[in-house]
């Protein structure tokens, strides 16, 4: 470890030299333009003289659908699914020969699904088809779904406040949310809120999201929304000491559940990854019991997804998948792998960006949403 | 502390633990480059390429594609122009077909990923308008900080608009990384489209010559919100519009990338998030369906990390040949050129101090962290490139060597059990850290110094450079920081970039295969 990164800094070191070297030798006798400045503005005169809007009058109009109906999964679905449903049905019809198998293996891959899964998929309903008497095409679909869906089935996908059933002692238990940048953390966290306030459920967040410009004061505006307590700390505070904080203040409430923001960050930078850790084990330093950790993954992810999976899962074990924008035409294929390789099952689907758009996962709804 | 989850039940990360047993191939999450590696390995000294060793590797390549996430069509295309190249007259002509496969690989992806980098031009009539425009997420307003910045450094004055009316705060933060960069940002809490077009007003008045109009995330799909994107970008009527696009992305970049770009006519994409694992195959779905260029590329949290994109740096990034381009800038920047050539002698004549050492540190910090840079630079094996590098461990080191007297530092030898306690006392370690440090470096310096010998020997002996620093520095310096290059180029003609030492002391495989000349 040290060592390696003792030749690194050589390394870079010895390289570097050279190429600086090299690029002044090629460059001899060059002269390099500098930008024209001429026109530069002295930025202050500038901002002087420009009205920027109150920040405090700043109305967000962002949909808040308190009436509207849960939207079932198929119905959110439907739309973005019709065209696979007709590329699919093409496939179908007819005898099953070499190109079905084909088409199948791609129209897995197209959703994301990856090489690997999709192949094992392929394989195990091919082993079905030739151990009986499937003839026709039309039928593999159902054979298909038959699979992906026992792939996906058998997880308990309920989300747990049960503080005892994890060691831990009476207090309140915090549900901890990570991923990387942009997958609706935040977001997923403020319509929970309102799902679990409509529950009956006491309600308390920590704006763990110290980094991002602005991201406590997004999570306030959902606090406000489900009138809920916050608790945040500044802009580039100690995440754990807000998620503490969280917590007692949720402990002196009497509050059921802390709901737990933090940064988002990728999975590769191995500081931040251990930042999250801490941040998991000072959740649980006072009265506070960790008894989800959910990661939150982008449908629109690809095959990376797989690795944000593993190494969330190493660093603060994740105890389940929010998988949010299913209701664009990505299909969020990559579930299925974390499903099947790590554990690790979706509870719940963002399929919006209304307040109410947050339902439970379903693997029948889903997979049937995959082929319509 | 307690440990208050060890009760739980079959926890993920024995079920981790359990799928690693099962699946002990590291293959399955390795990069598309090393992907490449393993197949040209194999390839590598056959004299001549059979039909079937062709299939075999573009069902590899195509395989390595699809697992970089792009797109299936795309890979299909790419794999489709490889063969047509591989198996013609061109392979037959070719005196080491798998140098040729290499070649051609790379040139399919590099011209897929978009040839020329784009440049940017400034409207003859100020403002220079840039439309943002996006899927939830992927990084728009970060970005429309990031590329102020950008602007800023090319001397313009922009102006930010903050049209994201709908996620909670999105006008919050774009102020907030304005302040940072020291920019003033426009927005007011009426309509997105009335602000773009005020926007533009403003700017004029106040004598703005860019204005960058960060949008709501939208999904595709909804017709409503493309609409309103569409007539911003009426209003604004944007000198260039940019997709911003997460390189995390899986197939369904290319369907993003399409409606985007049906509705906003897109001049071209940033693609954010490279600073992660993912393999980016996005890029190349969007580039080949969208055809319009990745013009910058976002690598970072910090509003630096940002820079314009180069095709040819992502492609031979993407077959294991090291980023070298993007290396050398960070170098030019960080680095004083004379005292690096300086330490780059010292290190193989074998006098590198723990000054020296820190010294260069200091420099190379200014790069960014450890572990990118050596993800750019060439050759480095697979293993080396996966050893994680924390930065962190650079403090460490740093609070050791700067606990030790100037004395110390010129000769670590005078190190004794006492004086290692005390440094290690001054630098809240362990006196054990402070002799693996000491270890360490004398190692490495042994290292570097039998590197520079054997590059020596082998290249011309009368080489060796004097004992005189001092003399060394002018016109041995610069001959010395050439001897690396000069080395190169016996096993690699273009790219002088195999790391002997490296190799050499960690017992590590070889770089990667030699290539052609263009």
């Amino acid at each position: 470890m040290l060592l390696a990164t003792v030749i690194a800094i050589a390394a870079i070191v010895m390289i570097s030299a050279s190429f600086v070297v090299l690029r002044r030798e090629r460059n001899e006798g060059l002269t390099i333009d500098p930008p024209d400045l001429t026109d530069v503005v002295d930025i202050s005169d500038v901002l002087s003289g420009i009205e920027v809007a109150d920040t405090d009058s700043i109305v967000e109009s962002e949909p808040v659908l308190d009436d509207a109906p849960r939207p079932s999964f198929r119905d959110r679905l439907a739309g973005a699914r019709s065209s696979l449903s007709g590329f699919l049905g093409g496939i179908f019809a007819g005898g099953i020969d070499p190109g079905t198998w084909e088409a199948l293996e791609e129209a897995l891959i197209r959703a994301d699904v990856g090489v690997a899964t999709s192949t094992e998929i392929m394989e195990a309903v091919k082993a079905k088809v030739e151990a009986g008497s499937v003839e026709d095409a039309a039928e593999l679909p159902a054979l298909v779904k038959a699979e992906l869906v026992e792939r996906l089935s058998g997880f308990d996908r309920s989300l747990s406040t049960d503080v005892a059933a994890v060691g831990g002692q009476p207090g309140p238990a915090v549900w901890l949310f990570v991923g990387v940048n942009g997958v609706g953390k935040t977001t997923t966290i403020g319509k929970l809120a309102k799902r679990e306030v409509d529950a009956g459920t006491k309600i308390v967040l920590a704006a763990g999201d110290t980094f991002r410009a602005a991201a406590a004061e997004q999570l306030t505006m959902w606090a406000e929304r489900s009138d809920v307590p916050i608790v945040r700390g500044a802009e580039g505070a100690d995440p754990s000491s807000v998620v503490f904080d969280a917590v007692e203040s949720a402990n002196a409430r009497n509050a059921d559940v802390v709901l737990a923001d933090t940064a988002g960050r990728l999975q590769t930078k191995t500081n931040l990854m251990e930042e999250l850790s801490k941040v998991r084990r000072v959740a649980e330093k006072g009265t506070g019991t960790v008894t989800e950790t959910l990661l939150v993954i982008d449908a629109t992810t690809g095959q990376n997804g797989m690795s944000q999976a593993e190494q969330f899962a190493d660093a603060v074990d994740v105890s389940g998948v929010v998988l949010t924008k299913l209701d664009g035409s990505a299909k969020g294929g990559i579930v299925v792998a974390i499903h099947t390789e790590l554990g690790v099952p979706v509870k719940l689907v963002g399929l919006g960006e209304g307040i109410n758009d947050l339902v439970e996962f379903d693997e029948v709804e889903f997979v049937d949403a995959l082929f319509e | 502390m307690s440990e208050p989850s060890s009760g739980e039940p079959a926890g993920c990360k024995a079920i981790l633990t359990d799928w690693r047993r099962r699946y002990p191939d590291p293959n399955m999450f390795e990069t598309l480059s090393d992907r490449f590696d393993e197949i040209f390995s194999r390839l590598r000294g056959r004299g001549k390429l059979t039909e079937a060793d062709v299939d075999d590797v573009l069902r590899e390549i195509r395989l390595a594609l699809l697992e970089a996430d792009v797109n299936l069509d795309v890979a299909k295309n790419l794999v489709g122009r490889i063969r047509e190249r591989s198996v013609g007259e061109e392979l037959s002509k070719a005196l080491n077909p798998a140098q040729q496969v290499i070649k051609i690989v790379l040139e399919e992806l590099t011209t897929s990923l978009g040839g020329e980098a784009m440049k940017i031009t400034y409207a003859s009539k100020p403002p220079t308008v840039v439309l943002m425009a996006g899927l939830q997420g992927a990084g728009k307003t970060t970005n429309t900080g990031k590329l102020a910045q950008w602007f800023k450094k090319q001397g313009r004055n922009p102006l930010l608009v903050g049209a994201d009316l709908q996620r909670p705060a999105a006008v919050e933060q774009l102020r907030t990384l304005a302040g940072q960069v020291g920019v003033p940002v426009f927005s007011e809490p009426t309509d997105p489209v009335d602000v773009a077009s005020k926007a533009i007003a403003e700017a004029e008045r106040t004598g703005r010559d860019v204005v960058i109009v960060d949008t709501a995330g939208r999904l595709a799909i909804d017709e409503a919100l493309m609409e309103q994107v569409r007539q911003i970008s009426g209003q604004v009527q944007p000198d260039y519009t940019f997709l911003v696009i997460d390189a995390m992305t899986g197939q369904d970049a290319v369907n993003t990338a399409k409606a985007f770009n049906d509705t906003l006519e897109l001049d071209g994409v940033i693609l954010t998030k490279l600073d992660g694992d993912a393999r980016g195959g996005a890029a190349l779905s969007v580039k080949e369906v969208v055809g319009k260029p990745i013009t910058f590329a976002s690598t970072g949290e910090k509003l630096d990390d940002f820079e314009t994109f180069h095709p040819d740096r992502l492609a031979s990034r993407i077959l294991g040949m090291g980023d070298v381009e993007t290396l050398i800038e960070k170098a030019e920047e960080a680095f004083e050129a004379e005292q690096a050539e300086e330490a780059a002698a010292r290190l193989m004549e074998g006098t590198f101090t723990l000054d020296d050492f820190l010294e260069q540190m200091q420099q190379i910090k200014k790069m960014g962290p450890i572990g990118n840079l050596m993800g750019m630079m060439p050759g480095i094996p697979k293993e080396a490139r996966d050893v994680e590098i924390d930065d962190r461990q650079i403090a460490r080191i740093e609070g050791i060597i700067r606990s030790m007297t100037p004395a110390e530092r010129a000769d670590p030898d005078l190190i004794d059990g006492s004086r290692r306690q005390r440094i290690a006392q001054g630098a809240g370690m362990q006196p054990g850290d402070v002799k693996n440090l000491l270890d360490q470096f004398t190692q490495m310096r042994k290292m570097m110094k039998q590197f520079a010998g054997f590059g020596t020997k082998k290249q011309n002996p009368k080489n060796r450079r004097g004992k005189n620093n001092k003399k060394g520095k002018q016109k041995g310096g610069r001959r010395k920081g050439g001897r690396v290059t000069e080395k190169g180029p016996a096993a690699v003609p273009k790219s002088p970039l195999t790391l002997p030492g490296l190799e050499a002391g960690e017992g590590l495989p070889p770089g990667f295969p030699s290539l052609p000349n263009n």
